[in-house]
């Protein structure tokens, strides 16, 4: 089994390349039996999903010093 | 070459500067490239009508100046004492254990289409965005909101593919910190 921390890392690869076959294995297995890795996967497709709704948003920016 | 409305000018601005800010995060900065942007697409007698392509091409324009700015600052940073320091942002390893376990292990946010639809994220998020290191929010700004790949943002900026992949997981880790410690526990009242 790969670790939490090996998970994030390529959660986060996941959304700059497509993963290995072996890379996509080893995180499926992980998913499947960890939730906490389950929400940090979410959270960060939340994020993309996210950012991209940021740069399309109607409203005027809040001013900043 | 077909006028372009008045309305649609300041609607075009609009999107441009909100397309600027969250890259260059700083009004000023942003106000600048945006200008600079609608004062080459004016100069160029071919381009500057109407119509659902020139956002687009607009966009592109504004993309190189965006690109521009960020090699000036790489530069800048390059010599300023300051560059080691908080260039990097914190070091994601330590939200893990020895073993490679969370420290603390992430909860659900919730229902992710409501998530969006919560201007008090949104606002975080955007925020939080502003906080990022320099370094890493160039990269981070770049592959999310420009959509450019790795590669592109290795050869636009000079950096390696690996230094590039770590500093996008540097952003990532940190932007979940930053609203983990500022919207989770404001915005939903234990």
């Amino acid at each position: 089994m790969i670790s939490c921390k090996e998970v994030s890392r390529l959660v986060s690869a996941s959304l700059d390349r497509p993963l290995t076959l072996r890379e996509r294995f080893w995180l499926r297995l992980h998913l499947w039996r960890c939730r906490s890795c389950g929400n940090f996967a979410e959270q960060m497709n939340a994020m993309r999903a996210a950012m991209r709704r940021l740069a399309r948003s109607p409203d005027d920016p809040p001013d900043r010093g | 070459m077909a006028p372009i409305a008045k309305e649609d000018l300041a609607e075009l601005r609009r999107y441009l500067m909100r397309f600027a800010l969250l890259h260059l995060r700083d009004r000023s900065r942003a106000e600048d490239a945006v200008q600079e942007t609608l004062t080459a697409a004016l100069e160029r007698e071919d381009g500057f009508s109407g119509g659902s392509a020139v956002r687009t091409w607009l966009t592109g324009i504004l993309k190189h100046k965006i690109i521009d700015v960020f090699r000036r600052q790489r530069r800048e940073l390059a010599t300023s004492e300051l560059a080691d320091d908080d260039a990097e942002g914190r070091d994601p390893d330590a939200l893990f254990d020895a073993a490679g376990a969370w420290q603390t292990p992430p909860a659900s946010w919730g229902d992710p289409a409501k998530m969006l639809e919560q201007k008090r994220f949104m606002e975080t998020l955007e925020k939080c965005n502003g906080d990022l290191p320099e370094r890493l929010a160039q990269v981070f700004t770049l592959r999310e909101v420009t959509g450019l790949t790795t590669e592109e943002i290795c050869s636009e900026l000079g950096i390696t593919p690996n230094n590039c992949n770590v500093m996008l997981y540097r952003a990532r880790m940190g932007l979940r910190e930053c609203l983990e410690k500022n919207w989770m526990t404001e915005g939903r009242p234990s």
